[in-house]
């Protein structure tokens, strides 16, 4: 209860929540709002329409509603964020357990292959391994997921090792607990937090690395609203269309924006010592 | 006999001071009072807590944000220290009319710069030239007055010291360099802030010698905090106990260590050398300084307490040549 | 300090081997039939068996692991399907106009975000701290690839200040290549009309390149300042008379600078990935663009030869970094 307290007088932190918390809910709300028509069909007749009541955002190349695709995009922004960084957890977060509490040499290959990941930006590695897979979204997200995970490892490992040399955990093997209850009760637990702080964090910037891959060709495929790809397609309308290029824009960097603030606070709350009010 | 006492060259009186935190207004000092004489070691002595550190903070002006003065005076000379502005503690007080050594050498030296350029930062603030200081054997250059400096300070290899890193230095060593820095441009006041304790015992002992034959050498007035009456014994001219933010009994140190007035010296003095800096033989905790006991604040823990001294604080009376305590027994009326 | 520099360069010796292998695993394990696959998308079968012989694919796999060594030891990542010519030579070409273009955007960045960042700290929870804060973020927030449209959209097209794209303009006659760096090869040659227009073409890349850079960087000597100012040697400082504003920008931001000059080697790699995008929408003639056109002609050599060239440049970058660490902060290289 203190910590939801405390979470809530962190006045950025809780607009970082309530920006979520909202594209979630238009992402939920969008297919009952936009209608079809408007995200792919569009009306030929009212291409490159300003802002205006009738289309808020505008129209764009091929007349349809740049407010309904931004709206439908949130959907596909915010799951392929989740699925590349839960697949990053669901690699990164064992590999970093198994390499922070052994110390065999497969812990030690674990970290090695971790540091060859992190030895190449990810975005120039993504971009390998999905050129490797064939072109499309699906591999985009793999190919993100595949090297996201090295992030997520090198934070557990630092986490467990933590943990594993304080002295609790040799009393608990000491009195004979087996190491997956430790692991399970004892390390996950106090892992979880600074994990929980990466993937909020990794969610703005997975949606940034995706809108990136859809700008380039890469990710995203017409017609979908992807905002990545709705600036790219937009781009040779400028400078008259300018709104086809700056809503979804704006969309992206209110979404990444929340995330972003999310994990700053999340990450204040689990982790006093980087505390700013102070 | 009644002499007048030697002029101070510094003092506090009668500080009240307080801290204003999360939990509410903490009163770390409670009308608490120094007198420095001219060329005099004085001691100032108490338990951990008990505001020694607050009071060096407050006569060289660099108290923390939320501290605030409630009364009293800190006067330098016949100058009151208090109404002046920060640029002007800056320029006059600090390093420059009074030499701070601070309480752990391994932290208080910047470790990514050289002693020289540590060294010389305070003479550079405060403008100071070589031939404005004292020793002939400077040879009028900056550097020269440095080499003289840790050669005062017994620091070996004075010219290949200064290009060195703090980390290069053993902790004895670098609270020399620290020293040397207080002496840097001449102040003929120096505060000390537990100077030995970070330092294993022979060191202490080899630092303490120095700081006394510094001290008597350039006719500094210097206050030594401590929590150790040891030390005082060895060191200091005279005496300043603290309880608790107040001040209860001062006095020349032969005087005082023979016979303490004050319950609370009294028991101290029995305590030592059982413990440094905890009572082990007094009943009770010291108190908080966010609700201290009213009037005297060791009367919850005196074992000659009487009904009025929680009622208001006791005002100090004289018990001798030079010596004040602040307590009923002795006629310190409650006001 | 040679004994750091020596141990710090061994340091990365095992994770660049491993990277040789995961390219090498890429580029000739992975895919299906990389005969095919490193022939090209329109290769005929001919052409696609010599390709076989050529890389040694009906060999074992360890002897196929060191020929490639040796290829990658001679320079030699093959050819380009594209552009025809050795894919070494391309990047070599490139190279320079990515340097040129991620050094002036972290040499901005720094610039900026380190004073931004030291005064936000020093005047922590003002105004200005929390407008620093949100701009920050925002900058960290905002996809490289949209600001640099809209600053076009603006500086362009709008108010026609700057060149849309390019590193120079059309017609402008390139100053001799010495060092291949426009900026300085055109001061070399003294032809300041050549630097101007360079420079002119630099601004708004360098400028959005920077923004996350910028953002980071004024975040960590925010935290790193913060952290300094609750040390020991600072109250001492202060007692000791210094002047408070040597504290500040001398004593107190050189060891917060020393802190984050680790992050500059994390911060490189953000560079460099955002410069994918950035250079394709400027038509910057590096290799963030040549990585793209490789993506979307299949150009498999060369996206693997980007990935190696990219991974040695960050591991230099890195121990620069570090041995730069060193220098500032002397506990650093008697610590390893």
């Amino acid at each position: 209860m203190l910590i939801l307290i405390k979470f809530l007088r962190d006045v950025p932190a809780v607009l970082g929540a309530v920006i979520v918390l909202s594209v979630a809910a238009l992402a939920v709300v969008a297919p009952l709002v936009a209608s079809p028509e408007a995200v792919f069909d569009g009306n030929l007749l009212e291409r490159l329409q300003p802002p205006s009541s009738v289309h808020l955002f505008g129209t764009d190349n091929l007349g349809r509603d740049i407010c309904a695709r931004v709206m439908v995009g949130s959907r596909g922004a915010l799951l392929v964020a989740l699925s590349v960084v839960v697949l990053a957890v669901a690699i990164g977060v064992p590999a970093g357990l198994y390499a922070g509490y052994t110390t065999s040499w497969g812990s030690e290959l674990v970290m090695r292959i971790t540091d060859v990941f992190l030895a190449v930006p990810q975005l120039i590695l993504a971009l390998a391994i999905a050129q490797l897979i064939g072109k499309g979204l699906e591999s985009a997200m793999v190919a993100l997921g595949l090297t996201y995970w090295p992030f997520f490892c090198r934070t557990v490992y630092a986490e467990t090792r933590r943990v594993r040399s304080t002295l609790f955990v040799d009393a608990l093997e000491g009195i004979g607990a087996s190491r997956s209850r430790i692991l399970m009760v004892h390390v996950l637990p106090n892992v979880a937090s600074p994990v929980i702080v990466r993937a909020t964090i990794g969610m703005g910037f997975t949606i940034l690395t995706t809108a990136v891959l859809g700008f380039l060709g890469i990710g995203a495929t017409p017609p979908m609203p992807d905002w990545g790809l709705a600036i790219a397609e937009s781009r040779e309308y400028l400078p008259d269309s300018w709104w086809a290029v700056t809503f979804p824009g704006l969309a992206i960097l209110a979404t990444v924006l929340g995330f972003n603030l999310l994990g700053d606070g999340l990450r204040d709350l689990v982790d006093p010592r980087l505390r700013r009010s102070r | 006999m009644t002499l007048d006492p030697p002029p101070a060259v510094l003092e506090v009186e009668e500080l009240s001071l307080a801290i204003d935190t999360d939990e509410g207004r903490a009163g770390i000092l409670d009308r608490a009072s120094v007198k420095l004489a001219a060329g005099s070691i004085h001691g100032v002595v108490g338990e951990s807590g008990c505001g020694k550190s607050t009071l060096l903070k407050a006569i060289l002006g660099v108290l923390p944000k939320r501290s605030r003065i409630l009364g009293g005076d800190i006067r330098l000379g016949q100058r009151s220290l208090l109404g002046l502005s920060p640029e002007a503690m800056q320029r006059e007080v600090r390093g420059r009319a009074i030499g701070f050594i601070p309480q752990d050498p391994f932290q208080a030296l910047n470790p990514v710069f050289r002693v020289d350029t540590q060294l010389m930062e305070p003479l550079a603030a405060h403008g100071f030239r070589p031939d404005d200081g004292l020793a002939p054997e400077d040879g009028g250059s900056m550097r020269g007055h440095l080499v003289s400096l840790l050669k005062a300070v017994q620091l070996p290899d004075a010219e290949q010291a200064l290009r060195r890193y703090p980390h290069q230095f053993s902790g004895g060593q670098r609270q020399r360099l620290l020293i040397a820095a207080a002496l840097a441009c001449a102040p003929r006041i120096v505060l000390a802030d537990e100077p030995t304790t970070a330092l294993d015992v022979t060191t202490q002992l080899q630092i303490l010698k120095l700081l006394h034959n510094l001290a008597r050498q350039r006719r500094l007035s210097m206050i030594f905090v401590t929590h150790d009456f040891g030390v005082v014994a060895q060191l200091c001219d005279e005496v300043t106990v603290m309880y608790a933010g107040q001040t209860v009994e001062s006095g020349p140190v032969r005087d005082v260590l023979d016979s303490p007035r004050h319950p609370y010296t009294r028991l101290l003095l029995a305590c030592h050398p059982a413990r440094q800096g905890e009572l082990a033989g007094i009943p009770g905790s010291v108190p908080s300084a966010l609700q201290p006991p009213s009037g005297c604040r060791f009367h919850p823990r005196c074992p000659q307490a009487r009904l009025q001294c929680g009622a208001a604080p006791p005002s100090r009376v004289q018990v001798g040549a030079g010596r004040e305590v602040a307590c009923v027994l002795y006629g310190g009326a409650a006001e | 300090m040679g004994r750091f520099i020596l141990r710090r360069m061994l340091f990365v010796v095992p994770s660049l081997l491993g990277l040789l292998v995961l390219t090498f695993v890429m580029l000739r394990v992975l895919p299906n039939d990389p005969s095919a696959a490193l022939a090209g998308e329109n290769a005929t079968p001919a052409q696609i068996a010599a390709v076989r012989t050529a890389y040694g694919f009906d060999q074992p796999i360890w002897k196929q692991f060191a020929v490639y060594l040796k290829q990658v030891v001679h320079a030699d990542l093959g050819t380009s399907i594209v552009t025809g010519r050795p894919v070494v030579a391309d990047i070599a070409l490139r190279l320079p106009a990515t340097i040129e273009l991620t050094f002036c955007a972290l040499l901005f960045a720094s610039a900026m975000g380190i004073p931004i960042g030291t005064l936000a700290a020093v005047w922590h929870n003002s105004v200005f701290d929390h407008a620093m804060r949100i701009v920050t973020v925002g900058g960290l927030a905002i996809a490289a690839f949209w600001f640099a449209i809209i600053l076009q959209l603006v500086f362009s097209m709008s108010l026609d200040w700057l060149p849309l794209r390019g590193r120079i303009s059309v017609g402008m006659p390139e100053p001799a290549p010495v060092t291949r760096l426009l900026l300085v090869d055109s001061l070399l040659a003294g032809r300041l009309g050549v630097f101007r227009d360079a420079l002119l073409h630099l601004v708004m890349p360098a400028l959005t390149l920077s923004l996350g850079g910028l953002a980071s960087i004024a975040r960590f000597t925010r935290a790193g300042v913060l952290d300094t100012l609750q040390k020991d040697f600072v109250g001492y400082a202060e007692a000791a008379g210094y002047r408070r504003s040597r504290i500040i920008w001398v004593y107190v931001l050189r060891n917060s600078v020393v802190a984050a000059t680790t992050q500059i080697g994390l911060l490189f790699g953000a560079l460099i990935s955002s410069a994918v995008a950035v250079e394709s929408i400027f038509d910057w003639p590096g290799i963030g663009s040549y990585a793209v056109k490789a993506i979307l002609t299949s150009d498999y050599k060369a996206i693997l030869a980007v990935t190696l060239v990219v991974g040695v440049i960050y591991a230099i970058v890195n121990i620069v970094v570090d041995i730069v660490h060193a220098l500032l902060d002397p506990r650093v290289a008697e610590s390893l």
